[in-house]
């Protein structure tokens, strides 16, 4: 195929020509973009939370007087034991948050007492001896906490852990090099040690914001019940009794005192919804692009067979006279196949850039990744398939176009 | 003349049906999908109250040293310390510190369950601050607040909870095992984004329900709903916690005019460096005043996914005008030889491009219906993208109906001037030749 007289010709359509090549390269911008960002969205809404999600589910408990850190631990340990009592619920466990919650509280770690900026951020759930059970995490080495280590805590006073269970991401941020057994951090208020005497499993924390994506599997498990205004119970149901568990645990609840407040509306939430909530934005915003895409390469599709055909309307006597010198059938599907890759070629160039500067300023004012150049070349491929697609269906006509056209007169 | 190009129009649009129906669409889907983003981004950067959010201002200063700092800005939100020595220097002509709280109302029928209730604790002077409307009674008086008085102002909804919305200025409700008296019910009261607490709240919510003295919050050991920062740890008890550096409460001041608010601001760099010589500051005054625009900027209110999607649909648009002037420069340049013979009989360009662009102006318009239809599904659909506290703001309105019509008509236009200008300077000699 000779090159040379597609683009003698194409000089003749400049204006078809760039609106083409402009719609080729707008779309290969945003469709890479937006591919990119569904796929870093999936990637976050994928990551495992370490937790066996199947048959938990957590209640919020808020207590409306205000009581005292001794009532207040209690209450929390009747509540435990009433749930942990009830034919349907294999263990419960208390806690101020849990991985994924969104919101919860987080401490600065830090490995001696005199270091003035933190060696990392994690996650800080107040545990007892049920907790890695209810949640289902194994400890990969180590030990659990013994009920007697657990104490508790009032809502505003300083922490203070002497022992520490932490996640398998943390303790290979703080101890990259040998085992976190039996080694030493700073989290507690006084800058008294903490020992790590257990190391768990993967688990999540509670953050699940783009700012703490570096933080996202640090979590310390703490011996003591949080006795604040309110707290969590995180309950596993025996297999297949989930819906029972709920309705049980909450009836059990009341059961011990009607003076607390479940909210109504998410008082009650198994893990899937927890889940759900988490990643909401992250599903909804891969929805959207992938709406946006799928729509844009529809009509830039059919941008070019609309323009395409046109050209070939235009071009039938010329059709006509090269049919009638002899060329064949497929010299002139090849010619418009031909004259579509070079105008798709030329917007693409235009596209890499253009993708570029919109990730460059994605990246700069909304804390979007820098793109992967894979999905540039994705984006580079499909568009010239696309092209190729779009433009089969008139260069076909075209091709069928019969030597006779050269001899009549429009 | 206007009347007849757009029969003509309707006439050429019907002959390439599917031409007509790909700029159509592509039209409408552009439109349409910008303005279901646009609906939320509106939402979002709304100003919750135009009349005042250039004379209220959020009072910021660094009570940490600049490595504990977020890009060396003063932190979000205010010790007690500081936030009680603003409330006594009294230098505006309003001001408040607030905080989040969770108290419960507990029915004086012992059948029923206590009420959670969105509540925050604050001084009187922020209804007027903040234009609340009344229902009954009004707000409890300065004396009160210094008297740490057990009063209380309600809403709409709690009092039609407990009192089936008659007048119950004077009667009293249980909060936490304590009697509070209520000096007035708020009518209907919900800005959004929430300008004076987004810290804590994220800007999205339900109303608030329920507000008491900020004194007496804190004398009953109240903690607060939202964060509590502490960059060190303060020993145990409430005692020592208010007296920390631990970070949890919001400060407003209403300063009418700009004079006043550098007023202030000489004001709060005095007493910053009045720390730094009491040593309690070890640095040089850092101290930011925001008005509510500028606060809920610095709080990133509008969230990034709002941002991406509105810019995302915006690219998407332009596409659709890009494939829309090469569909209509087909569309045109077909009927050269019929814009030649009007032309040898006298038409003028004028009249060329009149007549073109009330064709492509009926384009844009029923692209601009199929984008109305397309925007009122979406808006429907705003909560599978979006938080649902945000979804319920995305409304379609008849701003948006107008927006959605014009914006499609204009685009349309803008996209056919070039199309027409091509059609305009067809030679009218050439066509007449080559037939």
């Amino acid at each position: 195929m000779q090159i040379g007289p597609i683009l003698v010709a194409l000089r003749r359509h400049k204006a078809g020509t760039t609106l083409i090549a402009l719609q080729i390269a707008l779309t290969l911008a945003i469709v890479c973009n937006a591919l990119f960002i569904i796929q870093q969205r999936l990637v976050r809404v994928d990551r495992p939370s370490g937790v066996q999600e199947t048959n938990l589910f957590v209640i919020q408990n808020d207590w409306p007087q205000k009581l005292s850190p001794q009532d207040a631990d209690a209450r929390m340990r009747a509540d435990l034991q009433a749930l942990r009592g009830l034919s349907s619920v294999q263990d419960a466990s208390s806690s101020n948050s849990f991985p994924l919650r969104g919101s919860g509280w987080d401490n600065f770690v830090r490995m001696t007492p005199e270091q003035v900026k933190m060696t990392t951020d994690t996650a800080i759930f107040f545990s007892d001896e049920h907790t890695l059970a209810t949640l289902g995490t194994r400890l990969i080495a180590g030990r659990n906490f013994r009920s007697e280590e657990v104490g508790s805590q009032g809502g505003t006073d300083p922490m203070h852990a002497r022992q520490i269970i932490v996640s398998k991401g943390l303790a290979q941020l703080l101890f990259p090099h040998d085992s976190a057994l039996g080694k030493t951090v700073y989290v507690s208020g006084d800058n008294a040690p903490s020992t790590i005497i257990g190391v768990t499993d993967t688990l999540q924390a509670h953050m699940t914001g783009l700012w703490a994506q570096a933080y996202a599997y640090n979590a310390l498990l703490v011996p003591a019940r949080l006795t604040g205004d309110s707290t969590f119970y995180l309950v596993r149901a025996r297999p297949g009794q989930l819906a029972d568990a709920m309705r049980q645990a909450k009836a059990a609840l009341y059961a011990q005192t009607r003076m607390r407040m479940i909210p109504p509306h998410d008082g009650v939430m198994t893990f899937a919804q927890v889940r759900e909530r988490a990643y909401d934005a992250d599903y909804g915003m891969a929805i959207l692009m992938g709406i946006i895409c799928a729509v844009l390469l529809v009509i830039t599709a059919a941008g070019i067979v609309g323009l395409t055909s046109f050209w070939v309307g235009q071009r039938r006597r010329q059709i006509g006279v090269r049919r009638a010198l002899g060329a064949r059938q497929r010299d002139i599907l090849g010619y418009f196949l031909t004259e579509n890759l070079l105008i798709t070629l030329g917007g693409v160039l235009l596209g890499i850039v253009l993708a570029l500067s919109m990730n460059l300023w994605l990246v700069l004012r909304l804390g979007v990744q820098p793109l992967s150049l894979t999905y540039l070349a994705a984006g580079v491929v499909l568009l010239l398939l696309l092209g190729q697609g779009a433009v089969l269906a008139p260069a076909m006509k075209a091709s069928r176009v019969p030597p006779v056209e050269a001899t009549r007169s429009v | 003349m206007f009347a007849y190009y757009f029969q003509l129009g309707l006439r050429s649009l019907r002959r390439n049906p599917i031409l007509t129906a790909l700029m159509v669409m592509a039209i409408g889907f552009g439109v349409g999908a910008s303005m279901i983003t646009y609906s939320v981004f509106r939402a979002t950067s709304n100003n919750p109250i135009p009349q005042k959010s250039g004379q209220l201002y959020a009072v910021q200063i660094a009570n940490w040293k600049t490595d504990d700092l977020d890009k060396g800005e003063p932190p979000s939100a205010l010790t007690y310390t500081d936030a009680m020595a603003f409330m006594q220097a009294h230098k505006a002509k309003r001001q408040t510190a607030l905080y989040p709280i969770a108290p419960s109302v507990i029915p004086a029928d012992a059948s029923r369950l206590p009420i959670e209730e969105n509540s925050y604790a604050w001084y009187g002077d922020a209804f007027a601050m903040f234009d609340i409307p009344f229902l009954y009674g009004g707000a409890w008086t300065q004396a009160q607040d210094d008297a740490h008085a057990a009063v209380v102002v309600i809403g709409r909804k709690l009092n039609d909870k407990l009192f089936n919305g008659a007048n119950s200025v004077g009667k009293t409700i249980d909060l936490d095992g304590h009697d509070y008296r209520i000096t007035g019910v708020i009518d209907e009261w919900n800005p959004q984004p929430l300008f004076f607490d987004p810290v804590n709240t994220g800007g999205f919510g339900d109303p608030i329900g329920l507000f008491i003295p900020f004194t007496r919050a804190v004398d009953l050991q109240m903690s607060t709903a939202g964060n509590n920062n502490c960059n060190d740890t303060p020993g145990p008890g409430w005692s020592n916690w208010i007296h920390s550096e631990c970070i949890w409460i919001e400060y407003w001041a209403e300063l009418p005019t700009t004079a006043d608010a550098d007023a202030y601001k000489r004001w709060l760099t005095g007493y910053a460096a009045e720390q730094q010589r009491a040593g309690r500051f070890k640095w040089a005054p850092n101290v930011r005043l925001r008005n509510v625009t500028d606060w809920l900027d610095f709080n990133k209110v509008v969230p990034p996914e709002s941002k991406i999607s509105l810019l995302v649909s915006l690219g998407f648009l332009l596409i659709c005008l890009v494939n829309t002037i090469g569909l209509l420069l087909a569309k045109f340049m077909r009927r050269a030889p019929e814009i030649g013979v009007r032309r040898a009989l006298g038409a003028s360009r004028r009249e060329i491009y009149v007549q073109f662009l009330v064709e492509a102006g009926t384009v844009g318009l029923t692209g601009g219906v199929l984008g109305l239809l397309l925007t009122g599904v979406g808006v429907l659909g705003v909560g599978w993208v979006f938080d649902e506290q945000i979804a319920r703001l995305a409304t379609l309105d008849a701003s948006l109906v107008l927006l959605t019509l014009i914006a499609a008509v204009l685009a349309t236009l803008l996209a056919a001037f070039y199309p027409t200008w091509r059609a305009a300077q067809v030679q009218p000699a050439w066509q007449l030749k080559s037939n």
